[in-house]
């Protein structure tokens, strides 16, 4: 399969990821034995979101970006899926599902760079949803990369305050690409 | 019809047929201890709950069904961690029943309070706390649903003490579908195409081999394997889980592989062209160096467990099917490989130059421990069951014991659980009360659960327990000796302390001791007479035996260590 196109390496992105979208029963201790599976036969995990999935308060989706060079992707699917709580996954190579995530920055602000700063946001696509005299609270909202390009570009501002949520993702619609 | 949460459990477990739980009580389980009294269920008080969990696996082990343990929060719970961690790596279906502390003091660091489902996690297939009395009957009917379908495991159940003592309106699901398990799907349809790809390798093969594994045993594939071998003419081999799965009498038998393996065993798997995995895990005790493993064979990997497929070593046709189903499909595709007799000329020479071997005993001892199982196994009834602990005795008895049938070899061998024997064994009897019961122990063993024979007399299970008694931690010290220049560190036990005999005896049991040919045979007479107590026999044994074959951690199976009398032998 061919690998997603990206653009130089960031601790959120490994070069051969994939992502596992797992649908869970909603019961307490469910993500415990998912973690613990993953500490304990040795698979990496890049990032982890979890919600409610669909309109089910029964069911939970897990939506897990791993590193499938830690261990081959059979072999994390396989025992993922030996866990009574996992119902089902859905297992998309990054060329076939629509990644979206959620970046939230703090950046302390001054005449010297708020001009650079804005100009870096306009860039990026990215909305500034709070501000103070010194500081601004911007959000970007887009695909991985988007986010590790807008998260570089901060890296020259002093005293960033960053988060990302790690990414959720659909199949892509209509046909799969060639693998 | 209303009914305390207690009193739901015990009539949950009659329900799914429990006539046995092993146990010993506490706070936390208190109120379930109440309505056993009523029940039909036998209860066996156990003197430590390890104790317990290794009884329910030897129980498991010997009739296949679940075995049952139930102990107090706490200590209680973590005593049979390491029973269920045993059961987890051999996949036998255990139900542990756990109390718990009041669910409002849960969090709390309440006296005897432990996360018992947490610590378990990773060494059951499931485990449950029960929220309400109401879902007593679910997580009973679920975890005894889970503990024996598809690859089979120990499931824990953890039940806070106020629910036990709360009120429940009594139901019992009837349906797969009330168990509420929506991710669980054990049965798979068996996969015609690998199927045909499967038969399609074994036609072309020359040097197959059929690789027998504990799920054999666990899906009850016996005479399934017993038919395609003999129809196709195969070889076979046996691992330390899968012993008795084929008779060890027939002439398709090599016997057990891996690092204690027979020569002929080990070396027919590395020189295949084929390995049919039946239930085999390709385990690095039977592997040796993964990567000079069977390095020209194809392999067609049959197992329950889709997880066990590539894991270790890649599989050319993986089947998703218990043995038995496979075994059939097989049959019915008319799977026959091409022909054997070069192969089989070739394994008839090797075990013509490398048969399993020990040195002759000298009539005024020290004892030969392979000749005292020789010995016991000759004048045992057939179908006695053997149990071992974890070491030299278990190798020498893996070796040296003739299994002919299912279930009559039950040992620690994922694990590698010391002091597995002596309870396994009492488990076994309980669950096989007409079998001969004999416990093949280690002096370093017996001392770790010798306690549970107190349970043994108490409760009227006679068991027979030989111990090798060699005064060492004996497989420790084979290997300081091979690998570490002979510097012996933290290994001598001392043969005379304790004294087994008076130690017995205290127990309630018949105490014997031999230390020459003579006092051998006389004791295995007599305490093959003995049917209503538990013997146990001390052996002195020679401390500088060690286990021949081997092939050292690490290395290659091709470089496997043969008996000394035998080195030097052209291969």
């Amino acid at each position: 399969m061919s690998p997603e196109p990206f653009l130089g390496t960031t601790s959120h992105t490994p070069v051969r990821h994939h992502i596992l979208s797992v649908l869970v029963e909603n019961k307490a201790g469910v993500l415990a034995r998912i973690a613990g599976l993953f500490a304990r036969r040795g698979f990496n995990i890049y990032s982890l979101a979890v919600a409610p999935a669909e309109s089910h308060a029964r069911f939970s989706r897990v939506t897990i970006v791993v590193d499938a060079e830690s261990a081959p992707l059979e072999q994390i699917v396989g025992q993922l899926d030996k866990l009574v709580n996992v119902v089902a996954i859905t297992d998309l190579a990054p060329v076939d599902a629509v990644e979206r995530e959620l970046l939230l920055a703090t950046i302390q602000t001054n005449t010297a760079n708020r001009t650079s700063l804005l100009d870096t946001l306009a860039n990026a696509g990215a909305a500034i949803v709070d501000v103070d005299p010194g500081a601004v609270t911007v959000m970007l909202a887009g695909t991985p990369a988007s986010c590790d390009q807008l998260e570089r570009a901060l890296e020259s501002f002093s005293d960033v305050e960053l988060h990302r949520t790690g990414r959720v993702a659909l199949p892509r619609l209509g046909e799969a690409a060639p693998q | 019809m209303q009914l305390t949460g207690a009193e739901a459990l015990i009539k949950s477990l009659e329900q799914q047929g429990v006539d046995t739980v092993f146990g010993l009580p506490g706070g936390a389980i208190l109120p379930v201890y109440d309505p056993l009294l009523d029940s039909s269920i036998r209860h066996i008080l156990v003197r430590h709950e390890q104790g317990a969990g290794h009884m329910a696996e030897g129980y498991a082990m010997a009739t296949g069904r679940p075995g049952v343990a139930m102990v107090t929060s706490g200590p209680g719970a973590t005593n049979i961690v390491t029973p269920i961690g045993n059961a987890h790596m051999d996949s036998t279906p255990l139900v542990v029943i756990t109390g718990q502390v009041a669910t409002g003091s849960i969090g709390t660091d309440a006296f005897q309070e432990c996360d018992i489902t947490g610590i378990t996690m990773g060494i059951t297939k499931h485990n449950f706390l029960v929220q309400s009395a109401q879902e007593i009957p679910r997580a009973v009917a679920a975890a005894f649903h889970l503990a024996t379908t598809g690859r089979p495991g120990p499931v824990l159940i953890d039940v806070p003490k106020d629910v036990t003592q709360s009120m429940m309106d009594w139901w019992y699901p009837s349906t797969i579908e009330e168990y509420d398990l929506p991710g669980y799907r054990p049965e798979i349809a068996l996969d015609e195409d690998a199927v045909n790809r499967a038969v399609a390798l074994i036609a072309t093969s020359q040097r197959p081999v059929l690789y027998v594994g504990g799920g054999t045993l666990k899906s009850n594939a016996a005479n399934e394997l017993l038919a395609f071998a003999e129809r196709t003419g195969m070889p076979v081999v046996t691992t330390l889980m899968a012993r008795g799965a084929f008779p060890d009498s027939h002439g398709q038998h090599l016997g057990m592989p891996g690092m204690h393996g027979v020569y002929t065993a080990v070396t027919a798997l590395q020189r295949a062209d084929l390995l049919i995995s039946l239930g085999a895990r390709f385990d690095d005790r039977v592997t040796g160096k993964i990567s000079a493993f069977a390095a020209g064979a194809k392999i067609i990997h049959v197992d329950i467990d889709r997880a066990e497929f590539n894991k270790v070593r890649h599989a050319d046709v993986a089947l998703q099917s218990n043995v038995g189903a496979a075994l059939r499909a097989f049959d019915a595709a008319g799977a026959m490989p091409a022909s054997m007799d070069a192969w089989w000329r070739e394994i008839r020479s090797w075990q013509e130059t490398y048969p399993l071997v020990y040195d002759e005993p000298t009539l005024e001892g020290p004892l030969r421990p392979q000749h005292v199982i020789a010995s016991i196994a000759e004048k045992a009834e057939p179908g006695t069951i053997v149990t071992s602990g974890v070491g030299q005795h278990q190798m020498w008895a893996a070796q040296f014991w003739d299994f002919e049938e299912p279930r009559t070899w039950i040992n620690s061998g994922g694990a590698g659980t010391m002091g597995f024997g002596v309870p396994a064994a009492i488990g076994a009897k309980v669950g096989r009360p007409e079998r001969t019961v004999w416990c093949i122990d280690g002096d370093g063993c017996f001392q770790m659960t010798a306690q549970e024979l107190v349970t043994a007399r108490s409760e009227g299970i006679p068991i027979k327990v030989a111990i090798l008694n060699n005064a060492y931690l004996g497989m420790v010290r084979q290997w300081q000796e091979m690998f570490y220049d002979e510097r012996y560190s933290e290994v001598y036990l001392s043969a005379d302390l304790p004294d087994y005999v008076k130690w017995a005896e205290a127990m309630g049991c018949v105490g014997l001791r031999a230390t020459n040919l003579k006092e051998m045979d006389d004791v295995i007479d007599e305490a093959n007479k003995i049917n209503d107590v538990p013997v146990v026999i001390d052996f002195r044994t020679d401390s500088s035996e060690k286990v021949f074959p081997m092939v050292a951690s690490g290395a290659s199976n091709d470089d496997i260590i043969v008996h000394p009398s035998q080195q030097g032998r052209a291969r």
